[in-house]
């Protein structure tokens, strides 16, 4: 599948905001983090601003962005229109909160609870997108929902920590956030990895034109001379000594290197440890840009069938 | 609305593809072409139809596939447009209700109008049916040809899809595949017509008419091999000769 700049940015710019919500509804619910008003602001401006960000660079890529209203209607059937109103909804506890927060000093729990929800239900329904399409098995199975939750958190306890180290709120919950989300992640993606590797789609040539009563199916002649929508958009193959490259990367860059970041950003001086949480991230956000990159470059649609793939 | 409609009637309007005796001359997709590109979805634009990246919409591919090997295989012509399935997903996750299941017919549409060209929809195709209009901004498929089907201003003979009216072998069949006594039907039945990709649970609509198997009894139509075994005194020639 075509990896469109547009919604790699979308899904990871919106799942760090979200997980970044999450951490701050946990916080206000165990009374963790006080409310300091500059934490505040910058906190749930981050939060906002990276959701915001996100679902504005999601229109980016409608062929009619003037009508992406009409997108909140068909919640019965389809998770994109689903995510789109719950995204929306969860802007109301979300700015109550901050408004609470910021402007009032005193968080309201409920706030709090139904900011955790809504950011939890809209990156399920973000997911679900890609892991209702049974054309494509790398996104229609079991590991899509669990990645793209636990790498939200990941990336959103990555700006908490980042957070908390601006404004001298150090702690050890949040480095232990890091490391339990970074662990997670990194085994859900090697267990998705080794899940995309060891099988194939059950569609293949033979079924996916009928014929394999005669024997195997091969392409002799294209329909076409020239490239074409289906190809350009369904069609995007990954060398696989790149992918496999990039995997190392996302693992290597994206996991250990922030958590690593983030214990040495404990034993050092408040300076240093902006810096150290800082790289971390950067790293940590570009770790799951690269990984958002090969969930769509890696992914494989049966519609190649029809064009010579031997498998999809 | 994207739900697929509940009430849905009895009949469901669709295409046989005779793979037997395709012969892959594309001329339906030519006048798919031609005719679509001033009909429901017009126009199917092409960008850069002279230059070098020649691209553009179009609703219906002829493909060819070689199967199986030796006296027993084939190439097979394959056309490839919309199945109008019975349970689709390109309906179900348009977020607009622009893609919809007509209840009285099973046609499966888009609303030029209301489509915000998100081409969610071309991914849930698992057949590539669905082709973006990037003039337009909106996706584009194959309509069945509403506008011949139901076209009291046409012969009545001339009431089918424009790629049936002009298949020269007669490859290409349209009627209503919910009534099991139509002709399509009896064909399907007569013939085993099959479904594409069954294993998804889509339930297309179309059907394909398999190619017929050549009859293994006879001697394959082929030149005879040099190397026949010889018998009697042939054999006791062909082993003097062999010395």
């Amino acid at each position: 599948m075509h990896p469109a700049v547009s919604i790699i940015f979308f899904t990871t710019a919106s799942g760090a905001g979200y997980g970044l919500l999450v951490l701050l509804g946990w916080g206000v619910l165990v009374g963790h983090l006080g409310t300091q008003v500059g934490f505040g602001i910058c906190a749930f401006g981050l939060a906002l601003g990276l959701v915001g960000a996100g679902l504005l660079s999601s229109l980016g890529h409608l062929g009619h962005p003037e009508r992406a209203w009409r997108a909140l209607t068909q919640w019965r059937s389809s998770w994109l229109s689903r995510e789109g109103v719950s995204a929306i909804l969860t802007f109301l506890p979300a700015l109550f909160l901050a408004w609470s927060w910021v402007v009032v000093g005193s968080v309201s729990s409920a706030a709090a609870a139904l900011t955790i929800l809504g950011a939890i239900v809209t990156t399920i329904c973000t997911a679900m997108i890609y892991a209702s399409l049974k054309p494509i098995r790398a996104w229609r199975n079991p590991w899509t929902v669990p990645i793209y939750l636990v790498l939200g958190l990941y990336t959103g306890a990555l700006l908490t920590a980042l957070l908390l180290h601006v404004y001298g709120m150090r702690g050890p919950f949040i480095g232990f956030m890091i490391a339990i989300t970074g662990l997670a992640g990194a085994a859900l993606k090697i267990g998705y990895w080794l899940f995309l590797d060891r099988g194939v789609a059950a569609s293949t040539p033979e079924s996916a034109t009928g014929l394999g009563a005669i024997g195997k199916v091969r392409m002799l002649d294209p329909p076409h001379t020239e490239s074409n929508y289906l190809l350009k958009e369904m069609g995007y193959r990954v060398a696989r000594k790149h992918a496999k490259r990039l995997r190392l990367i996302v693992l290597a860059l994206g996991f250990g290197m922030p958590i690593l970041l983030t214990f040495l950003a404990h034993g050092v001086g408040p300076a240093m440890a902006i810096v150290l949480s800082l790289a971390a991230a950067v790293l940590g956000g570009l770790g799951v840009v690269v990984e958002r990159w090969l969930f769509f470059a890696e992914a494989r649609h049966t519609v190649t069938l029809y064009y010579g793939a031997s498998h999809a | 609305m994207t739900s697929l409609p509940t009430t849905s009637g009895t009949k469901k309007l669709g295409l046989v593809i005779d793979l037997d005796i395709c012969v892959g001359c594309h001329a339906c997709a030519v006048n798919c072409k031609e005719w679509n590109t001033s009909g429901h979805s017009a126009p199917l634009t092409d960008l850069d139809p002279y230059g070098k990246d020649v691209d553009g919409v179009w609703f219906n591919r002829v493909h060819s596939f070689e199967a199986g090997d030796h006296e027993c295989g084939r190439t097979v012509h394959f056309p490839r447009s919309c199945l109008h399935c019975e349970t689709p997903d390109c309906v179900t996750v348009c977020p607009t209700g622009a893609s919809y299941k007509r209840a009285e017919d099973g046609i499966v549409l888009v609303n030029p109008d209301t489509c915000i060209g998100c081409k969610l929809c071309s991914w849930a195709c698992p057949y590539g049916a669905r082709e973006f209009d990037e003039t337009d901004g909106v996706m584009k498929k194959c309509t069945l040809c509403i506008d011949r089907i139901y076209n009291e201003t046409m012969e009545e003979v001339d009431r089918v899809p424009a790629c049936v009216s002009t298949c020269p072998v007669s490859a290409r069949h349209f009627g209503d595949l919910g009534d099991p006594e139509s002709d399509v039907s009896k064909l399907v039945a007569a013939r085993e017509g099959y479904d594409l990709m069954p294993e998804l649970g889509y339930k297309p609509t179309n059907k394909y008419l398999p190619p017929r198997m050549p009859k293994r009894q006879s001697a394959p139509a082929l030149m005879p091999s040099e190397e026949v075994a010889a018998k009697g005194f042939l054999a006791w020639l062909d082993r003097m000769l062999s010395r």
